[in-house]
């Protein structure tokens, strides 16, 4: 292994120790502190889990189990927005899974040294916004428990698929990207739970046996899993960006005015990264305080995230522009009426809720370090801009569809109690499933942290400590 | 003809059409000796010997002849339904069914459309056949017009690539046909339907929050036993009682141009329904067929066609 050295000066004013990967720790108090985090609950956690367990027994077990009893007239979708919440709920769990892909697979094949800590809490918020994202096709179908017709298989009755549907891609897609999403996020999962496996005795020390698969840390099992993981970072980038761009496809494919858009693949791309590393530093931020992770969870690494989310809501601010400034001076009828409704009809208050969550909040606040590395402020930001993206992608799916080529088939749509309903259940699933795999896998990546302090060190240049960092290759 | 007067008031007048004039004349004639009503109801209980003698009668050359102006009192309805006779003894793939609407002759009484609803079964939300009502102009120069508004059984339907169960398809005779075992629901081909031609079936019933009342006359029970009786689109049976994949409940549907009816030599409901037989169906590959010779006419459009979707109704102005 050889070790080239890179030395970087910081400005004086600031502590390198600051920095987690200048700040080591002996290994074992670094696993006790995962290791703890994992099994202490408190009474509040488990009051959290209970809400958590009725909601989902209400918003899943109840509505949807009523809705599929009633039919989907329970739900608000009427002549002509046949397409409402539950596709709104789709686009949108879909964005919140590129969280983790981003984070973990970009920052990794980028050699981005901040995201250390936190792969797996995005990667672990792909897998369940995945299922979330997954379970709304099945909401929204009128035969729900025909679902499995998509699936190709051979069959007695020569049941096909239609491979030129983009629902059909959009099907494949989605199974791709959580088979190759989960692998992903339990190749690096092994280490630790080794490591968790050496600390336990009881279930947990059984569980952790099975899943660490024998792992004994040996140099070639190191060199396998590395390669593993650097092929699997770079597969799942592509398979990422094909996820959301054949969601904005189901949409661009159709002739649809407002959607049918050669620029809906970037756009909702750059909007699902937008959204869903909002959702990372709003979730780490929930650890960071319920799970007391404040020694691996930073300043630093707020910052940096910060930093990416000002990024995106350029982008995702110029994609709209684009997209907006082009429907306009196209001036076609049905358009105008469709930019009309947006900004005076009665959805303008949204539509404006969505530019200042989305559009003026990030970009006039997130240029400056102290609210990007203000607990309060991030929270309230990243927040807001998931308000904002909910909002447009609401406005994408049942605007369009309110407003198009004939007239007398323009309408309006409200979602139901019903529909509500199943969108809380779904959060709620979102959070039960977190909630609880937060007490049995390892949330902090704590070998990768470890692997990073050892390649980052602080040495003694006459009075001055510097930080050097060496390159591992 | 107020809405003659109406288009002349706003466009130059369109050019006469031999054809049309013809039928006018025709019409004019049929219902001033009280024809059309016994026309109407003669095809409402018409049996197989009498579809058989009018089919021996198209073969005849003599009579293949435009409607009335030889005197032979063919009515447009009555040589429709020769046509229909020829197209069916023609291989499936060689008839090219159309719909000719011609929005002079409508007068928005959405009798088409209450057939429709009857004829098979829809329950609530589902409407095949709206008329459309268009104002132009501005006042005191304004004009309405009503606009039908089949399935326009597109020769390159939008709403046919979509579906990802190939549950919806183009049938050999180029209708789109939608199957209820095989569609699932997804209502994707709605949102891809320029037209607004499909609606989903939520399950409702007209009788749904109607007072329940004694006795077999009136009530909700009775009134959603119509509701609930068979259909019989695509010539399956399907009733709305019981097992609701039997049923088109949860499923898209749309207009299929009466297949059920046309295929026993009927025409679609909508079309002998119109008071003012301002709707024409037949094979457009016949060009002895009154479709044929309608849409030859100079003044015909249809819906949206830069679309390209290739609609096959098709609209007189």
């Amino acid at each position: 292994m050889s070790v080239k050295a890179i030395s970087v000066v910081w400005p004086e004013t600031e502590d390198p120790r600051e920095k987690l990967l200048f700040d080591p720790r002996p290994t074992r108090e670094m696993n006790n502190m995962v290791l703890d985090a994992m099994t202490t609950t408190s009474w509040r956690y488990w009051l959290v889990i209970a809400v958590l367990v009725v909601l989902v027994l209400i918003g899943i077990f109840g509505a949807w189990g009523y809705q599929i009893l009633q039919g989907m007239g329970v739900a608000g979708i009427r002549r002509p927005v046949y397409w409402g919440v539950y596709i709104t709920n789709f686009v949108f769990w879909i964005g919140i899974s590129h969280s983790g892909t981003f984070v973990s697979a970009i920052l990794r094949v980028f050699k981005a040294e901040f995201r250390r800590p936190f792969t797996r809490a995005a990667e672990l918020m792909t897998s369940f916004a995945l299922v979330v994202a997954g379970m709304y096709p099945l909401i929204h179908l009128g035969r729900t428990w025909r679902f499995y017709w998509m699936v190709p298989y051979p069959n007695q009755r020569q049941l096909w698929p239609n491979f030129h549907s983009p629902l059909e891609w959009d099907m494949l897609a989605i199974f791709t990207y959580l088979i190759g999403s989960t692998l992903y996020l339990y190749l690096p999962l092994i280490p630790d739970l080794a490591m968790a496996r050496d600390y336990s005795t009881g279930w947990r020390g059984n569980l952790y046996r099975i899943m660490a698969l024998g792992w004994r840390g040996t140099e070639a099992e190191w060199h396998h899993l590395k390669t593993a993981i650097t092929i699997f970072a770079f597969a799942i980038i592509p398979v990422m960006f094909s996820v959301h761009t054949i969601v904005a496809w189901d949409f661009g494919m159709t002739m649809t005015v407002g959607w049918h858009s050669s620029i809906f693949g970037p756009y909702f791309v750059v909007g699902a990264i937008f959204s869903g590393v909002s959702a990372v530093v709003t979730v780490l931020l929930i650890l960071r305080k319920a799970m007391r992770l404040d020694y691996f969870l930073r300043a630093e690494h707020f910052d940096a995230l910060g930093k990416i989310i000002l990024v995106f809501s350029a982008a995702w601010t110029y994609f709209f522009f684009a997209d907006y400034l082009t429907e306009w001076y196209g001036g076609e009828a049905v358009g105008k009426e469709l930019l009309t409704l947006q900004a005076r009809g009665p959805v303008a208050p949204l539509w404006y809720l969505m530019l200042i969550f989305n559009v003026a909040i990030p970009l006039l606040t997130l240029w400056n370090k102290r609210i990007r590395t203000s607990v309060r402020g991030m929270l309230l930001i990243t927040l807001g801009i998931n308000v904002g993206m909910y909002i447009e992608r609401y406005i994408i799916v049942t605007g369009a569809l309110s407003r198009n080529r004939l007239p007398f088939n323009w309408g309006a749509y409200n979602p139901t109690l019903i529909e509500i309903l199943i969108s809380i259940g779904s959060l709620s699933t979102f959070v039960l499933l977190y909630a609880l795999a937060s007490r049995v896998l390892p949330l902090i990546p704590v070998w990768e942290v470890q692997e990073g302090q050892l390649s980052h060190r602080l040495r003694r240049i006459g009075r001055q400590l510097a930080p050097s960092v060496s390159e591992l290759d | 003809m107020s809405s003659e007067n109406l288009d002349k008031a706003t466009k130059p007048p369109p050019v006469e059409n031999v054809a049309r004039r013809r039928f006018l004349q025709a019409l004019a004639g049929a219902a001033g000796a009280g024809l059309a009503l016994t026309n109407l109801s003669r095809i409402a209980a018409e049996g197989n010997g009498e579809l058989q003698a009018v089919s021996d009668s198209a073969a005849d050359p003599a009579s293949l002849a435009p409607p009335i102006t030889s005197g032979d009192g063919v009515s447009a309805l009555e040589r429709m339904r020769g046509d229909i006779q020829r197209a069916l003894a023609k291989a499936p793939e060689d008839r090219r069914w159309v719909m000719v609407i011609d929005l002079r002759k409508c007068v928005g009484c959405h009798a088409c459309t209450v057939s429709c609803v009857a004829e098979n079964h829809l329950p609530p939300g589902v409407v095949y056949r709206p008329v459309l009502e268009e104002e132009t102009g501005t006042f005191p120069n304004v004009a309405k017009r009503f606009i039908p508004r089949p399935c326009m059984q597109c020769d390159q339907p939008p709403c046919v690539p979509v579906c990802p169960v190939n549950a919806t398809f183009k049938n050999e005779e180029g209708v789109v046909e939608i199957d209820y075992d095989q569609c699932i629901g997804c209502r994707y081909c709605i949102t891809a339907c320029p037209y607004g031609a499909r609606t989903f079936d939520f399950g409702g019933e007209y009788a749904d929050d109607t007072p329940v009342a004694e006795g077999i006359v009136v009530g909700r029970e009775v009134a959603a036993s119509y509701e609930r009786a068979t259909n019989f689109e695509y010539a399956e049976a399907r009733t709305r009682e019981g097992d609701r994949d039997e049923s088109p409940v949860g499923n898209v549907r749309k207009c299929h141009f009466c297949l059920h009816r046309v295929r026993e030599g009927m025409l679609p409901a909508c079309v002998t329904t119109c008071i003012g037989t301002a709707t024409y169906f037949g094979d457009a590959n016949d060009p002895e067929s009154l479709v044929s010779e309608l849409i030859a006419s100079p003044n015909v459009m249809r819906l949206k066609e830069e679309l390209g979707t290739e609609p096959r109704v098709y609209y007189l102005t």
